[in-house]
C-alpha cells in the first residue's frame, strides 16, 4: 500500500462495500442451479471411523492436503508418501507453538502513526484514531501472508475454522488490537480445548465489544452473546428438546459485568454490574441452577454456565458437525450422523473435549478417504487464491520492503473479497453461509459475479500477474511449476501432472490428449515435439527456448484451470 | 463513411449511452443515430477468418511452380505431382494447383483468390513451436512478443477490453475460435481477446470444449453445478446462441467428415446470425508430412492430397454458403501455416521442415491471381536448399489490417513494429504504391556486374525517410544488413564487398515506407 493515498483507501473501502452488496443481490443463474433441497442418495457410504487402510498413494496424499492445507505443494506430498497414513495425519496436526511475528505498521507513508514506526509492530501501542483503518488492513494482510506462507500443518485452516465459528468482524469491532488478540487466541488453541475456547472467546475484548457483552449489566441485561453462545457456538438449534427464551435471559444475567480495559487490551469483571441472583435455567438443563455470587467471585459463574452447557451431548455434536462441514463435506445424512458425527462427538467427550484427537480420528478414517469424501468440497475463495500461490510456487520476493509485502499480501486479500470472503469480516456472527446455509452450503461461494471473477484471477496471475503499486509484478512462474513434474519433458505426464495438482478430479484420457494436443503440442501430434522443445529448454534456456516452452505452458494450464474442476478440491 | 471512420464515431455513441443512463436498452435501439450505426455495422462489419494450417503445409505441392518441373523431379520425385495432373490456373500456365483443389481452382477461375508466393521471414525458423509463435505474434525470427498480431489489433479497435465489454456498440466477442483453447494470435497485452467454441449446439461446448460425465457422487453433483454457472454466465453466452438461432447453413456442399468445414458451418452461422465479431479462427492439422505424404504409386492420392481437398471443399462450401447467406461482400479467409516444407523429399515419401510458403487469401474483394514469382528451384538439390523468401509474412498481415480492414497506416505500422509494404492482394489497395509487382519506378535497379565474385554495385531509389536494404542466402537466411538508415529522396548507390559469402543465389530486400523491392543476385568464384 505503500502509494496508495488516503482518498484511494477510503475508495477501496466503498468499493469493497459495494461489492459484497453486488454479491448479496439476487442471482438469478445461482438461484435456478443451487441446491433447492439437500441432495438426497448421494452419500452412499457406510463407511466409518474406522482407520484407512487403503491405497497410500499421490491421489489419497493430494486430499489430505487440500482440505488441511491452502492448496498442495507438490513436494510436500512427496514428503507425506514417505509417512504411512497416520505420520501423516500426525504431522499435519502437529500445529507450531511459537506465535508468529505480528503485523507491522505498513502504512506509515499513506497515513503515519504518532506511536509506531514503519515496520514495527502496532499490536500493544495505543489506540490511535487516524490510524484505526490502516490497522484493519495491516491486521488482514497479515493474516492473509500468514496463509500464503503457512508450512505444512493443518494451523491456518483452524484459525479460518475459528474465527467462521466464533466470527467477529474487524470493522464492526473497531479496533484491530483486539482483533489481533483474538486471531492470536485462535493460533495458541487451534488444536486445544474447545471448552477452553470458549471461556476464552466469552471474555475476549472484541467479541465483548462484538456482541455486546461489555454492556451487559444488571440494571440492563444485553441477551446477544448469551444467545449466540448457545445457538451458534455450542449447543446449536433446530432440533428439540431445545433450550428456550429463558435460557438465553438466564445465560445473559450470568455474563452480566464484563469490562474491557482499552490500554492493556484485556476484559475484566465488574462486580458492581453483576447480576448475583441465582440464574435458573429451563428443563433443557434440567432446571440448572448457577448460583447467584457476590464480589469478584461472581466472576466464576461463567464456568458454571460453561460446564452446564458442555454437560449436554449436543454441544459436542454441534461442533463435530462444524469441523465436518469444514473438513469434509456439508451433507450429513442419517449414516453420516450415526457412524461419523455421534462417535466424533463421544471421542472429543472422552478426551475432555481436546479438539485434536477428534481430528486425528476423522483425518485417518476410511470416512474421511471414501471416494463419496473426494473432491466434492467447492473451494472457498482462499482455497482458491492461496492455493494457488502455494501450488503453482508464486513467488514474493523476500527482499520487499514491509509495505511492498504487505500491499501484495493486501491484494490477495482484496480480490478474496471480491470473491466474497472478506477475511476478518464475516458477513454476521454466523460466519459465511457456506458452512451452515441449508440447502446450498458451498455453493453459495460460485454464482455468476463470482465465477468469472476467479477466471479472471487465474488469467491475470498467468499473464501480466499484478503488482499492487509495488513495482514487482507477482505472478505464476509456469516453468517454475512444471519443473515439480518429474518427467516435465513427456507431454503426457506434465498434463497429469497438472491435472492432477489444479483439478479436484480426474480428466478422461481423451480429454487430455486433446489439451495435450492442443495446447502443449500446437496442434500437433506427435509428443516428441514437446520433449525436444522442454530438452532445448534445460540445456539452453535462452530467451527463444524459455518462450517457447512458457507459451505453451500458460495455454495448457489455463486450458485446465478454466475448467469447472479445477474449483473443487 | 468507412469503417475507421465509423468506429472512431463510436466512442460517442458509447457516452451518448452513458449520459441516457437509467433508459431501457430499447430507447437507445430506437434511436435514429444507434439505427444508423447498426447499419453501418452490418454493411461495412468486415469479417476476417484465419485459417490456420498446422504442421507445417508444403506449399510445393499445393501452389505448383510448372516452370520448374525438371528441377523439382530431381529435387523430390517421390512425392511430386504428375505434371499432367497439376490443375491449371486460368491467368497463368506457370503456376499450378494440387489436383484435390478443383474447388478452389473454381474459385481462382472466378476471381475470389488471391495467392502471395513464398511468404516467409529473415531467418526462419524450422521449430513447430517457435515458428507458429512468429506466427502468430508477427515478430522478428529474433524477437519474442507475448502478444497476438490480431490481438494487437483489436486492443487498438476496443481499448481496454475486457472492461466494458459488452457495451452497447461491441455487444459481441471482439474474436471467436472455433475449437478448443484461444490462439496466442489473439492475446492482448492484458488478456486474450478471443473465446473459444467447439459446438453451437452444444449448450455446454459454448465454455468448454472438454466434456467428461459427472460421476454419480458428492463430487459429481457439486461439479454439475459448477458447469451449469460456467455456461450460464460466459459472458458471451446469450449472443451466441441468439446469433446462432437465427441463421441455419443454406449450402448444400458442406462436406461431412471434414473438420474444417464442420468449423466453418459454425462461422458462417454465426456471422449471418448478426454477430459484429471481426474475426474467427479456425484451423485444420495433420500438415507434419515427413514420411508417405502422397501414395506411393498414385502421387495424387494420400495425406496431404486428402488435406488438399479438405482446404478445398471446406472453403469453396463456406463462399457458397456466405453468398446464399448475403455475407460474402464482408467476409475474407487467408490461409497460413507455421512453415513451408523442404524443397528436397526424404526417403520416407515425405518431406521435412522448410521456409517459405504461399498464402491464399480469399473473398470476392481481393486481386484475383497470384503476387510473387515461382520459386527457383535449382537443378541439384541438397538437405540445405529452401523456398527462398519474396514477401515477408507481415506484409500480407500489413495488407490485411490495412486494405481489408481499413486500418490507419500509421497504426498498421506501429501494430506490426516495422514498416513492411502492401501488397496489392486486395482490389483497390489504398496502400499499395511503387511496389516492383505493379513496377511503376525503378525502385533498386539491378546490380552490376551480375553474376560478381569480389564487389558489385546497385542504384536504388529513396522516397525520403529510412531505407533498409538486406541481403538473403536462397534459404531465406539475412545475411547482411546493407544498410539502415535515413536517405534523402532521390537516386543513391552503394557497392558492396563479397567478403565470405559463399558462391550462389542471393536475393537484396529494400524497404523505405510502403516501397519495396527485390533483386535476385548470384555470386561466383
Amino acid at each position: 500500500m505503500g502509494k496508495v493515498n488516503r482518498r484511494e483507501f477510503f475508495e477501496e473501502v466503498i468499493a469493497n462495500r459495494e461489492e459484497n452488496s453486488l454479491n448479496n443481490a439476487p442471482d438469478l443463474v445461482y438461484k435456478q442451479y443451487a441446491n433447492k433441497e439437500i441432495p438426497k442418495g448421494l452419500q452412499k457410504t457406510t463407511s466409518t471411523l474406522n482407520p484407512y487402510t487403503g491405497a497410500w498413494t499421490e491421489d489419497e496424499a493430494i486430499h489430505l492436503l487440500r482440505r488441511t492445507t491452502f492448496g498442495v505443494k507438490p513436494a510436500d506430498v512427496q514428503t507425506l508418501l514417505g509417512m504411512s497414513v497416520s505420520q501423516a495425519v500426525d504431522t499435519l496436526l502437529n500445529v507450531p507453538t511459537t506465535a508468529p511475528t505480528p503485523p507491522l505498521n505498513n502504512y506509515q507513508a499513506v497515513v503515519p502513526d504518532p506511536t509506531v514506526p514503519l515496520g514495527q509492530t502496532w499490536v500493544n501501542a495505543p489506540y490511535d484514531s487516524t490510524t484505526t483503518g490502516q490497522r484493519y488492513y495491516s491486521f488482514k494482510s497479515w493474516w492473509t501472508g500468514l496463509m500464503i506462507n503457512q508450512n505444512m500443518s493443518i494451523l491456518e485452516k483452524m484459525v479460518l475454522f475459528w474465527h467462521n465459528h466464533f466470527a467477529t468482524e474487524v470493522l464492526t469491532v473497531g479496533d484491530a488490537r483486539k482483533s489481533y488478540k483474538l486471531n492470536a487466541m485462535f493460533r495458541a488453541n487451534a488444536l486445544g480445548n474447545f471448552k477452553t475456547l470458549v471461556k476464552n472467546v466469552t471474555l475476549d475484548p472484541s467479541m465483548l465489544v462484538y456482541l455486546n457483552g461489555y454492556l451487559n449489566t444488571k440494571t440492563a441485561p444485553d441477551e446477544n452473546y448469551a444467545r449466540e453462545l448457545q445457538e451458534l457456538f455450542t449447543i446449536g438449534k433446530g432440533f428439540t428438546p431445545i433450550w428456550d427464551e429463558d435460557d438465553v435471559k438466564a445465560a445473559a444475567k450470568v455474563l452480566t459485568g464484563w469490562r474491557i480495559n482499552n490500554t492493556t487490551i484485556t476484559s475484566y469483571f465488574d462486580s458492581t454490574r453483576h447480576d448475583t441472583t441465582n440464574k435458573i435455567f429451563s428443563s433443557y438443563y434440567n432446571y440448572y441452577v448457577v448460583v447467584g455470587k457476590t464480589g469478584a467471585s461472581g466472576a466464576t459463574e461463567v464456568d458454571d454456565l460453561i460446564n452446564m452447557i458442555f454437560n449436554k451431548q449436543d454441544t459436542a455434536l454441534h461442533i463435530c458437525r462444524k469441523l465436518y462441514r469444514y473438513f469434509v463435506y456439508y451433507i450429513i445424512d442419517s449414516n453420516t450422523e450415526a457412524n461419523i458425527i455421534v462417535p466424533m462427538a463421544q471421542t472429543l467427550v472422552n478426551n475432555n473435549f481436546d479438539i485434536k484427537p477428534v481430528l486425528a480420528e476423522l483425518l485417518k478414517s476410511e470416512h474421511f478417504f471414501d471416494i463419496n469424501s473426494r473432491a466434492c468440497y467447492i473451494r472457498n475463495p482462499l482455497d482458491f487464491l492461496i492455493g494457488m500461490f502455494r501450488t503453482m510456487k508464486i513467488d514474493i520476493p523476500s527482499s520487499m520492503s514491509v509495505d511492498k509485502t504487505y500491499a501484495i499480501w493486501n491484494y490477495v486479500r482484496s480480490y478474496g473479497n471480491t470473491l466474497a470472503l472478506d477475511l476478518g469480516d464475516p458477513p454476521n456472527v454466523a460466519g459465511w453461509p457456506a458452512y451452515y446455509q441449508e440447502p446450498d452450503f458451498y455453493e453459495t461461494w460460485i454464482n455468476s459475479n463470482t465465477l468469472p471473477k476467479r477466471m479472471s484471477f487465474a488469467d491475470m496471475m498467468l499473464n501480466s500477474g499484478f503488482s499492487a503499486g509495488t513495482g514487482t509484478a507477482i505472478k505464476i512462474d509456469v516453468i517454475e511449476f512444471a519443473k515439480q513434474c518429474p518427467n516435465v519433458g513427456d507431454p503426457n505426464a506434465l498434463v497429469d501432472f497438472i491435472v492432477k495438482y489444479c483439478l479436484g478430479l480426474p480428466l478422461s484420457t481423451n480429454t487430455k490428449k486433446a489439451i495435450k494436443e492442443s495446447e502443449l503440442l500446437s496442434g500437433q501430434t506427435s509428443d516428441y515435439y514437446w520433449t525436444v522443445a522442454w530438452t532445448n529448454y534445460v540445456s539452453n534456456p535462452n530467451t527463444a527456448n524459455t518462450n517457447t516452452v512458457k507459451s505453451r505452458l500458460i495455454s495448457t494450464i489455463f486450458e485446465i484451470i478454466r475448467l469447472p474442476e479445477s474449483q473443487l478440491c | 463513411m468507412k469503417r475507421r471512420d465509423f468506429l472512431k464515431a463510436t466512442p460517442a455513441a458509447a457516452s451518448l449511452a452513458f449520459m441516457m443512463n437509467g433508459l431501457p436498452i430499447s430507447t437507445y435501439a430506437s434511436h435514429p443515430l444507434l439505427e444508423m450505426l447498426a447499419k453501418q455495422t452490418a454493411t461495412l462489419g468486415k469479417v476476417l477468418v484465419v485459417i490456420q494450417l498446422n504442421g507445417g503445409n508444403d506449399g510445393l505441392n499445393m501452389v505448383i511452380p510448372i516452370d520448374q518441373y525438371s528441377n523439382l523431379s530431381n529435387a523430390r520425385g517421390n512425392v511430386l505431382i504428375p505434371q499432367n495432373k497439376v490443375l491449371a490456373l486460368s491467368n497463368t500456365s506457370l503456376t499450378g494447383l494440387h489436383p484435390s483443389m478443383t474447388r478452389i481452382q473454381d474459385m481462382y477461375s472466378n476471381g475470389l483468390v488471391n495467392i502471395t508466393q513464398a511468404v516467409c521471414y529473415p531467418n526462419p525458423n524450422f521449430s513447430h513451436f517457435r515458428a507458429t509463435d512468429i506466427w502468430l505474434t508477427a515478430s522478428d525470427s529474433n524477437q519474442y512478443l507475448d502478444t497476438g498480431w490480431l490481438g494487437r489489433y483489436l486492443d487498438l479497435k476496443y481499448p481496454g477490453y475486457p472492461n466494458g465489454y459488452p457495451s452497447t456498440t461491441m455487444p459481441d466477442p471482439l474474436a471467436i475460435q472455433i475449437g478448443s483453447g484461444v490462439s496466442t494470435v489473439l492475446q492482448g497485452a492484458q488478456v486474450n481477446t478471443g473465446m473459444a467454441i467447439s459446438n453451437i449446439n452444444n449448450f455446454y461446448n459454448l465454455v468448454n470444449s472438454y466434456v467428461d460425465p459427472a460421476p454419480s457422487t458428492p463430487a459429481g453433483h457439486e461439479l454439475t453445478f459448477l458447469r451449469y454457472i460456467a455456461q450460464q454466465t460466459e459472458t458471451y453466452n446469450k449472443v451466441i446462441k441468439d446469433a446462432a438461432a437465427k441463421a441455419n447453413n443454406l449450402s448444400t456442399l458442406y462436406p461431412t467428415g471434414n473438420s474444417l468445414a464442420d468449423q466453418l458451418k459454425i462461422v458462417a452461422r454465426l456471422i449471418a446470425g448478426g454477430l459484429q465479431t471481426p474475426i474467427y479462427i479456425v484451423s485444420l492439422g495433420g500438415f507434419d508430412t515427413h514420411s508417405d505424404q502422397v501414395d506411393a504409386a498414385d502421387h495424387t492420392i494420400g495425406a496431404h492430397a486428402t488435406l488438399m481437398q479438405k482446404l478445398s471443399e471446406a472453403v469453396y462450401a463456406f463462399f457458397d454458403d456466405a453468398k446464399l447467406l448475403d455475407f460474402q461482400g464482408r467476409v475474407a479467409a487467408m490461409t497460413f501455416s507455421e512453415f513451408g516444407r523442404r524443397v528436397k523429399s526424404n526417403a520416407s515419401g515425405g518431406t521435412d521442415h522448410g521456409t517459405g510458403a504461399p498464402v491464399m487469401v480469399f473473398s470476392p474483394h481481393v486481386n484475383p491471381g497470384l503476387i510473387g514469382s515461382n520459386p527457383v528451384i535449382p537443378p541439384t538439390t541438397t538437405v540445405n536448399d529452401n523456398v527462398a523468401m519474396q514477401h515477408d509474412f507481415r506484409s500480407v498481415y500489413a495488407s490485411v489490417l490495412a486494405d481489408w480492414f481499413e486500418l490507419d497506416i500509421n497504426d498498421v505500422n506501429n501494430l506490426l513494429m516495422d514498416t513492411f509494404p502492401i501488397l496489392p492482394i486486395f482490389r483497390n489497395a489504398n496502400n499499395v504504391k511503387n511496389t516492383e509487382e505493379n513496377g511503376s519506378i525503378e525502385i533498386l535497379q539491378q546490380n552490376f556486374p551480375n553474376p560478381f565474385s569480389s564487389s558489385t554495385t546497385f542504384t536504388f531509389n529513396s522516397d525520403g525517410g529510412n531505407v533498409r536494404i538486406q541481403m538473403f542466402d536462397a534459404t531465406g537466411r539475412m545475411v547482411r544488413e546493407i544498410t539502415n538508415k535515413q536517405y534523402d529522396r532521390g537516386s543513391h548507390q552503394i557497392t558492396i564487398d563479397r567478403g565470405s559469402l559463399a558462391p550462389g543465389q542471393y536475393f537484396m530486400t529494400l524497404t523505405n515506407g510502403n516501397n519495396k523491392a527485390t533483386r535476385r543476385m548470384t555470386i561466383v568464384n
